[in-house]
């Protein structure tokens, strides 16, 4: 009898009726909780973005004095650790949060107060770790912070401490909203929506979450050693007492090489969803998409060696995982053609996200085929350390990852407003944003054969890499502009863009079936599923037919009444703070060990064990209180 | 909630799959865990079986049926829904298999004399 | 059809099982890669340390200062484990109690979930007692954290062990407390069975690491 909820036009206020900062420290809505990493995440894009810039300033020519070597160090550590962990995974998890459980057909995930917890974990741990520029000692030892030049003998200051322990505290939120979305897509999917009917985009998220929980301990456990090397004078990293230089290049890679590619699926599944809504046709080969997509994860635990060709393992080491490495393109570039096949025949539409889309499948190939020439450890050895690599990553990142996120953005963001975001303004932030990512890091390609290697704040003329600089340097300062465009077209849409109606672009999958932005409690009826492509009409594999979500009515011209909650008898989840105060005690229960390093050890321990007793108290009020209303 | 875990409501005889272990079994697993533990800690101080090339084998043997049973039984893997046991094997075998590696990276294992 | 009323409550999880029995399994396989970790990191180390004391070997200067015997004590451990291993069996019986109150055969002391959580608890410190007397000891005989390899995967990888199966027990007196306060009953028992998977987890490492630190030399 009820279908999804009429969509009216855009409502004035927020369909929950709540406002103000209140509203949004205390929230437990996955749609609020997306909305915050996306904005935290494009803040921290900035930063990071301007912590490129001047490093393409530095190297724009020989023998730049812009910063200082060490500055340059903190730079580019900087750089990676924020491009990494605080905007490429919170992006995703943007994503997570606001599209898991509509794609399924849920009214939130499985632990709504576990969800805002981890957001706020991120929020504090991102603002922990770059407090760090404040007392002019930020990260210098690199993304991927080698041991032992991490250890107290090398890196004296408190810079390695701020990475150490910031780093600590963002595994804390990633793992918890792991467990949360691994049990939200299991049990919590709409009836008739089994695996292998849910839209690729969650399929991947699903996979993203158990490479989460598999690889994230053990970059705990090569931190932990770290830290008690670093505090408490423990061996693990000291040569001295016989430990192994390579302990922690094979701990972090372990958890290294399984972050790539937690960093590239959910592009990889955005694009699967835009993909074919723009094509009018359903993705090709989707059981292949899935199964490529696991493969690729569970292979991904066996290359993480192909980052250290370069230390000397040996011939049988290096051989093993040069194989592995190389059979993992296969899954990877199945998926390229399966998006070629897509659109094959396909009545195409060429809107910003389909741009953005296309991008990531013909860009992402040109880091992949870097990334296989990798693979060889003898053409490792000359390619390893150079700007070889730093092309290779940039290209599956930035013109791969962030391009997959950015179609998300312009795709998603009718859903997430109400509004479209601008098709002009898009199209120039696409187009410059094209040509500067590929004049940044094409050239790169060049330098890094030519023998220019990675983490230099400076070089000579004359060694023949200075245009290839310039360029780089270019193609950066046209990047400022694009980015700064599509942050000004969020803004400027946020207010007076289009009104969207439930699905503007004509998408099959639930989430367009209801109004934008969606109502409180997502389905006032949740659905019945019996195909891949709901609202097409189609059969499992095509138009045989099958029940179809009725759409709602966005075509009538006098929009009517979306109904709360109340009038509905959906229980929503009581608005609580306690998420925020367990994520801050925890906070400054981690960052209270910085103390220990300016000899203030007693306060040190005095001050951990009273942020851990409050966090503990936070943690039992939260437990003990209910989640909703109590309801039959 | 709607879901309720299976519970050891009736005692069935021993072998009824989907309900939990009973008493009996317990205790059953309780003596034969004491029993391994004995034999491990007995071989220990067998000089010339610790020498031997079959002492490292035994006890890790020894501690994977140990390992298995309390899994099995005691967290009731057996008996419970099949997804309980895809979630668990799955991070085991990769956590296995990572050992492993870093054994034979490290030099600690080797498949050459 | 395409959808139903509108409903109200929850809808039924997908699997039939509650969300935290699936949640705390994935994290039950996450601790599996954390303590995988440590382990790794022990076996890495093991005969690579400097100076002594070691665990398996006596040591003589110029390694030790003072001659030193093997530092593993595998009568008191063996102790410490058959302890831990009849945690297990208590915790499986207070889950029993739990699931089973008020039946016949479940009458008095067996059937009493408030004895066997309890008895669990006071297993968990024993161990951790065990655990203590082992620690001073070893700091006393010149084995700390910081002293070589040994004593830093050592102490880390047990240390960590430790502090789960402290977790573990302040998890249990908490139950305990909401025994004593409202009574468990057979709602309840996804609540213990969730705190028993835990445990038995914990037993299970300790299973490892029981044969791999202390018996395997």
């Amino acid at each position: 009898m009820a279908t999804a909820a009429v969509s009216p036009a855009y409502a004035p206020t927020e369909p929950t009726g709540k406002s103000g900062i209140w509203s949004w420290l205390t929230t437990v809505d996955h749609k609020r909780i997306g909305a915050l990493y996306l904005y935290t995440s494009l803040a921290w894009f900035a930063v990071g973005g301007l912590e490129a810039l001047i490093m393409r300033i530095q190297l724009q020519g020989p023998n730049g004095h812009v910063v200082s070597a060490q500055r340059f160090n903190e730079l580019f550590t900087m750089h990676g650790t924020t491009m990494i962990f605080l905007v490429i995974m919170p992006l995703s998890a943007a994503f997570f949060n606001f599209l898991i459980p509509l794609q399924i057909g849920a009214r939130d995930v499985a632990f709504p107060r576990l969800n805002a917890f981890s957001y706020w974990v991120y929020l504090f741990g991102s603002l922990f770790m770059n407090s760090s520029w404040i007392f002019g000692m930020a990260p210098n030892g690199g993304w991927f912070g080698y041991a032992p030049l991490t250890t107290m003998p090398y890196s004296p200051g408190l810079n390695i401490d701020f990475w150490m322990l910031g780093l600590q505290i963002l595994g804390v939120s990633s793992l918890a909203a792991a467990f949360n979305f691994i049990t939200t897509i299991i049990n919590m999917r709409a009836p008739g929506m089994n695996l292998m009917r849910m839209p690729i985009f969650t399929w991947m998220a699903f996979i993203v979450q158990f490479l989460l929980v598999l690889a994230f301990p053990v970059i705990t456990i090569a931190l932990v050693f770290l830290q008690f090397d670093r505090f408490f004078g423990t061996n693990f990293y000291t040569m001295t007492q016989g430990a192994d230089p390579l302990l922690w290049q094979h701990l972090f890679w372990i958890f290294g090489h399984p972050e790539v590619y937690i960093l590239i699926l959910p592009a990889f599944g955005l694009v699967s969803e835009v993909l074919p809504t723009f094509s009018r046709k359903p993705l090709f080969g989707y059981p292949v998409m899935v199964y490529s997509g696991m493969l690729i994860a569970f292979l991904g635990f066996g290359v993480w060696a192909h980052h250290m060709f370069a230390v000397g393992m040996g011939p049988i080491a290096d051989s093993v995982f040069s194989v592995t490495t190389m059979l993992i393109a296969i899954p990877t570039g199945v998926k390229i053609f399966n998006w070629i096949f897509t659109m094959w025949g396909g009545n195409l539409r060429f809107t910003v996200a389909m741009k953005f889309a296309i991008t990531l499948v013909a860009l992402f190939t040109i880091g992949g085929i870097s990334g296989v020439m990798h693979a060889s450890p003898p053409a490792d050895l000359q390619q390893t350390d150079t700007y070889f690599i730093v092309a290779h990553f940039h290209y599956v990142l930035v013109a791969g990852s962030l391009m997959g996120l950015w179609a998300g953005i312009y795709y998603y963001f009718p859903k997430i407003t109400g509004r479209l975001m601008s098709e002009s303004l898009g199209n120039w932030h696409f187009w410059l944003a094209f040509i500067g990512i590929n004049l940044t890091f094409m050239p790169m390609h060049w330098s890094g054969l030519l023998g220019m290697p990675r983490r230099i704040y400076t070089y000579d003329a004359g060694q023949g890499w200075d245009n290839y600089n310039l360029a780089s340097s270019l193609g950066a300062y046209i990047q400022a502009v694009a980015w700064l465009l599509g942050f000004l077209n969020i803004w400027l849409s946020r207010r007076k863009g289009k009104i969207s109606g439930p699905n503007p672009w004509g998408a099959p999958s639930l989430e367009w079936s209801i109004p934008s932005p969606p109502p409180e409690y997502n389905f006032a009826a949740i659905p019945t599923v019996s195909s891949r492509y709901p609202l097409w009409n189609l059969g499992g594999h095509g138009a045989h037919g099958g029940s179809v979500i009725e759409l709602s009515d966005a075509d009538k011209p006098n929009p009517t009444h979306i109904p709360t909650a109340e009038e509905l008898g959906i229980p929503i989840p009581y608005s609580t703070i306690k998420p925020l105060f367990v994520a801050l005690f925890m906070t400054l229960m981690f960052g209270s060990l910085l103390l220990i390093h300016e000899d203030k050890l007693h306060l040190s321990i005095a001050l951990v064990i009273s942020f851990a007793f409050l966090m503990t108290v936070s943690l039992y009020a939260w437990l003990t209180s209910p989640l909703e209303p109590a309801h039959h | 909630m709607h879901a309720e875990s299976v519970s050891a409501e009736q005692h069935h005889v021993m072998g009824e799959v989907h309900e939990h272990p009973t008493w009996k079994q317990y205790k059953w697993v309780a003596l034969i865990l004491t029993l391994i533990t004995v034999g491990e800690v007995w071989v220990y101080y067998i000089p010339s079986f610790v020498a031997g090339p079959l002492f490292v084998p035994t006890l890790l043997i020894l501690s994977a049926i140990k390992f298995v049973i309390v899994v099995m039984f005691y967290m009731h893997l057996k008996y419970d829904h099949r997804l309980f046991r895809v979630l668990f094997t799955g991070p085991l075998i990769v956590a296995m298999c990572t050992l492993l590696a870093l054994m034979f990276l490290f030099s600690k294992l080797s498949l050459t004399r | 059809m395409a959808t139903a009323a509108v409903t109200h409550g929850h809808p039924p999880t997908t699997t039939g099982l509650d969300h935290r029995k699936v949640a705390i399994w994935a994290f039950i396989g996450s601790e599996c890669m954390l303590f995988a970790s440590l382990i790794s990191t022990y076996l890495i180390y093991k005969g690579r340390s400097v100076v002594g004391p070691f665990p398996h070997e006596a040591c003589n200067p110029p390694l030790c200062a003072t001659p030193l015997h093997a530092i593993l004590n595998i009568p008191v451990t063996s102790m410490s484990t058959f302890v831990l291993l009849m945690s297990s069996l208590t915790m499986v019986l207070a889950l029993a109690a739990v699931e089973n109150k008020g039946k016949p055969g479940y009458e008095g002391l067996f059937g009493s979930s408030k004895l066997w959580l309890m008895a669990t608890a006071i297993l968990g410190t024993t161990f951790l007692g065990f655990q203590a007397f082992e620690f001073t000891s070893f700091v006393h005989e010149g084995l700390t954290i910081r002293t070589n390899l040994f004593g830093s995967s050592f102490f880390t990888l047990t240390g960590f062990h430790g502090a789960h199966v402290t977790a573990g027990v302040l998890w249990l007196l908490t139950l305990f407390a909401i025994d004593v306060k409202r009574g468990l009953g057979p709602k309840d028992a996804l609540l213990v069975d969730i705190s028993a998977l835990y445990w038995h987890f914990v037993d299970v490492v300790w299973i490892a690491i029981f044969t791999l630190v202390y018996l395997i030399h």
